[in-house]
């Protein structure tokens, strides 16, 4: 069997297209390289829509933490402080207990209980709160007179935040929230490891890496395997964060160092 | 620390004294400690069940000092290849391919059933919602047969989710799920599956030494009936 | 523990539970806190430090130095660290007990890896395989120490390169012009002033730290969670004095306390090491407490 057929058999595996067992003897590396990198769909998955929702509630709480109103601040500290104190092996735990018993009253939130939407929303309240601390500093640093220049030109409310405070914000966040995306993409594979359980065999890129290890016996091939699909990732992520820093700090001087640091060299 | 050293001297000291008398080099016995009644921790937090007092007669006869190791389960055959300890005495079933990888010793109990239980007797198995624990025999043979497979991390997990309905039955090993049944409404189901082999002590394949010397010990507890003697006592599968 | 637990089955209320909460096993979980919080007392410095040598190599002058400090840095923050310690453990061990066989037993003639054996001669066993559960439990506590070093360090080194771009390239200036060499710039100069740049980072990542302590279990560590998980779960009258339902919930609760209270504690910890170190320092935060005082 040659390796494109391993692929066609098994790289939608993880979400249920293609050869119904997994392999069970004579493994080769497409094998674990094809079912790996499968499983890798959940971890992308997971990881870019929970950072998406979670970019949205993140500024609201981050807006809620700053504000001046008890009622509005309280809950918006106690939901960060939660989520970021508790381990989210913790945090699954007692997400899918919840969940079975919810389940068990109003069959309407039965979804819950399956990895693909249970683990979701606990992996997006936890980035939440993670990017919602990084948010709240990044407001707290914003520079005096940005704000003075906007009530100068007469913005309040809602266009000083849309055009002034939200976009300072952001750019002086952005370091430290890429950092977050990828621990949020590291997160990702809690879930099956010892979050919700895994149906039909269909899971993460360490579930199918647990797989092959546990099968072959030996470790030093399936999660190096899974380290190298991590570090693409990873890379990818920096890559595509790095190009939103420079969107977001396009107009400002600093980025127009390039070409003077370039100058003497052209000048020689 | 100190707390810390104090008390594992003491676990060592403990575990020492079933082999005080054996002048024999120190094996090392891998364990789960999670797996009544093969093996458990018991109330005062040492490892406890039918394969530690197995073990402990096996390298008395066998002139041996023992130590008990506790592993997890997931990391028990690569610790035991790489060296961490000398054997694997954790209700492993013989299954070919283990025996590619490590060496078993002759088989200390019977090739067993595995069991289903559900929440009523009744319960159609063929194409139903099965919970195994994750990278189990038992796992594996529900998805050979194209049921559902529902696979969690810990055996606890699979019975909880019967309870609460997430799957119709769980299959496991006859001695675990006997401990189980009878209790919150759960009953054992007539339909046995027929799985894995007996269990056997793993040993490193380079070992060959320490296999002979456990092969004779087992060998005499078979022929005296002590081995007998103690899988009834712990209800751990049929006699020999 | 108690005189009157001989018999917990005649138990009741809060007797009961004295007894239960004090058998062996449960100070197996009490001796996992103080694991846990050992753990992270020698991990943190010895992270810092890999962390700090990571740093100083990724801006290093000699290119393969520099080289391997920026591979460290990218490469094990990339990878997850539950995937990093299902592997490394093991493969660390295998590569002291490899050192120590190449040196010690010179004269032995057989392969090492033997099939999916790794053998090595009994003096080269670390610890020998005589010595006692501490030695052996001691020695796993270190390796687990030096896994997560090794893994935090490099996201130490990660902040720790920024704080140090961070410092105002003004005052290394100043450095030079009053005649002192790179090294004596970089230690007097950058080192005491960098900090002030690398706390936030590095309270972030102490944070990180303490929530990746249940995954010790995988290091060979018995952690709290693990024991939660063990205590909490089901228990058949037949194996225990003090059978019990599903009681995971209550542990896991305890552990969410324990481990939320730890948060807060060092929250105001770090938030009083921040104070201290702005005092004095070219930063906005420094320039006010100078005002507050004036």
């Amino acid at each position: 069997m040659s390796c494109w057929d391993t692929i066609a058999d098994y790289g939608l595996r993880s979400i249920g297209i293609g050869e119904r067992l997994l392999p069970t003897e004579n493994f080769t590396l497409c094998q674990q390289f094809t079912l790996i990198g499968s499983g890798m769909l959940w971890n992308i998955y997971f990881g870019v829509l929970a950072l998406l929702a979670g970019f949205f509630f993140a500024v609201a709480l981050a807006v809620g933490k700053a504000s001046q109103s008890r009622l509005i601040r309280k809950p918006a500290e106690w939901f960060i402080f939660v989520f970021r104190g508790s381990p989210l092996f913790i945090q699954f735990f007692f997400a899918y207990f919840l969940f079975l018993s919810l389940k068990q009253v109003i069959p309407f939130f039965s979804p819950l209980t399956s990895a693909w939407l249970g683990a979701l929303v606990v992996l997006f309240f936890n980035t939440a709160a993670y990017s919602a601390e990084i948010f709240h500093g990044a407001l707290q640093s914003i520079p005096k007179g940005d704000l003075e220049a906007a009530d100068a030109y007469g913005m309040s409310g809602w266009s000083r935040f849309r055009r002034i405070t939200f976009p300072t914000m952001l750019r002086l966040a952005w370091p430290a929230y890429t950092n977050e995306a990828i621990f949020l993409f590291h997160a990702t594979t809690l879930v099956f490891f010892s979050g919700f359980p895994a149906w039909r065999q269909k899971g993460d890129a360490l579930y199918y890496a647990n797989y092959f290890a546990d099968k072959t016996f030996n470790p030093f091939i399936p999660y190096p395997i899974l380290a190298g699909y991590f570090i693409l990732l990873t890379l990818c992520i920096v890559g595509l964060y790095g190009l939103a820093n420079r969107h977001l700090n396009r107009h400002l001087p600093s980025n127009a160092r390039r070409p003077i640091k370039l100058r003497p060299t052209l000048l020689r | 620390m100190k707390k810390l050293i104090l008390t594992t001297a003491a676990l060592a000291l403990t575990a020492g004294i079933a082999s005080a008398d054996g002048h024999g080099k120190t094996v090392r016995m891998g364990t789960e400690g999670a797996y009544a009644p093969w093996n458990f921790v018991n109330d005062a937090g040492e490892i406890d069940g039918f394969e530690r007092e197995l073990g402990d007669e096996l390298c008395k006869r066998a002139k041996l000092t023992c130590e008990w190791v506790k592993n997890d389960w997931d990391s028990i055959i690569p610790n035991l290849v790489s060296g961490n300890y000398d054997t694997i005495i954790a209700g492993m079933s013989i299954t070919p391919e283990r025996d590619e990888v490590i060496d078993f010793t002759q088989a200390y109990t019977p090739p067993d059933p595995s069991a289903y239980v559900a929440m009523s007797a009744d319960v159609e198995v063929e194409g139903g919602v099965i919970a195994a624990q994750a990278t189990t025999i038992q796992a594996a043979f529900v998805a050979e047969q194209g049921w559902t497979l529902v696979e969690f991390a810990t055996p606890d997990e699979t019975v909880a989710a019967v309870k609460n309905g997430e799957a119709d039955a769980v299959l496991a090993d006859k001695s675990f799920l006997d401990t189980v049944a009878g209790t919150d409404g759960l009953v054992m189901l007539e339909r046995m599956e027929q799985i894995g082999g007996g269990v056997g002590m793993g040993v490193r394949e380079s070992d060959q030494e320490l296999k002979a010397t456990f092969d004779a010990a087992i060998q005499s507890m078979k022929d005296d009936g002590t081995l007998n003697a103690m899988i009834a006592k712990w209800e751990v599968a049929s006699q020999w | 523990m108690f005189s009157y637990c001989s018999d917990p089955s005649t138990l009741d209320g809060l007797t009961w539970l004295s007894c239960y909460l004090t058998t062996g096993k449960h100070m197996g979980l009490y001796v996992s806190v103080v694991t846990v919080l050992v753990l992270l007392a020698v991990t943190a410095p010895v992270a810092l430090l890999f962390g700090f040598a990571g740093a100083a190599s990724a801006r290093s002058r000699i290119a393969p130095l520099r080289w391997f400090g920026k591979a460290y840095t990218a490469i094990v923050r990339g990878v997850p660290d539950i995937a990093f310690f299902l592997f490394f453990v093991i493969a660390l061990d295998q590569g002291f007990e490899w050192i120590r066989h190449k040196i010690l037993c010179s004269d032995w003639d057989q392969p090492i890896r033997q099939g999916s054996d790794f053998v090595v001669c009994d003096a080269a066993k670390l610890p020998l395989s005589s010595s006692p559960q501490w030695v052996h439990e001691t020695y796993g506590f270190l390796l687990a120490v030096l896994t997560f070093a090794i893994v935090f360090g490099a996201f130490a080194a990660n902040v720790l390169f920024g704080a140090m771009r961070a410092v105002p390239r003004a005052q290394m200036e100043t450095a030079e012009a009053y005649g002192m060499s790179h090294r004596q710039a970089f230690w007097r100069i950058m080192v005491p002033q960098m900090w002030v740049y690398a706390l936030p980072g590095l309270s972030n990542l102490w944070m990180v730290l303490i929530k990746a302590t249940p995954l010790l279990f995988l290091l060979g560590v018995e952690d709290i969670v693990y024991w939660a998980r063990e205590l909490g779960g089901t228990k058949n009258a037949r194996f225990t004095d003090y059978p019990h339902g599903d009681w995971r919930m209550w542990y896991f609760l305890a552990l969410l306390v324990f481990y939320l209270a730890f948060t807060k504690v060092s929250e105001i910890v770090l938030d009083k090491i921040m104070k201290k170190l702005t005092h004095g320092q070219a930063t906005a935060a420094g320039e006010a407490q100078r005002k507050a005082a004036a």
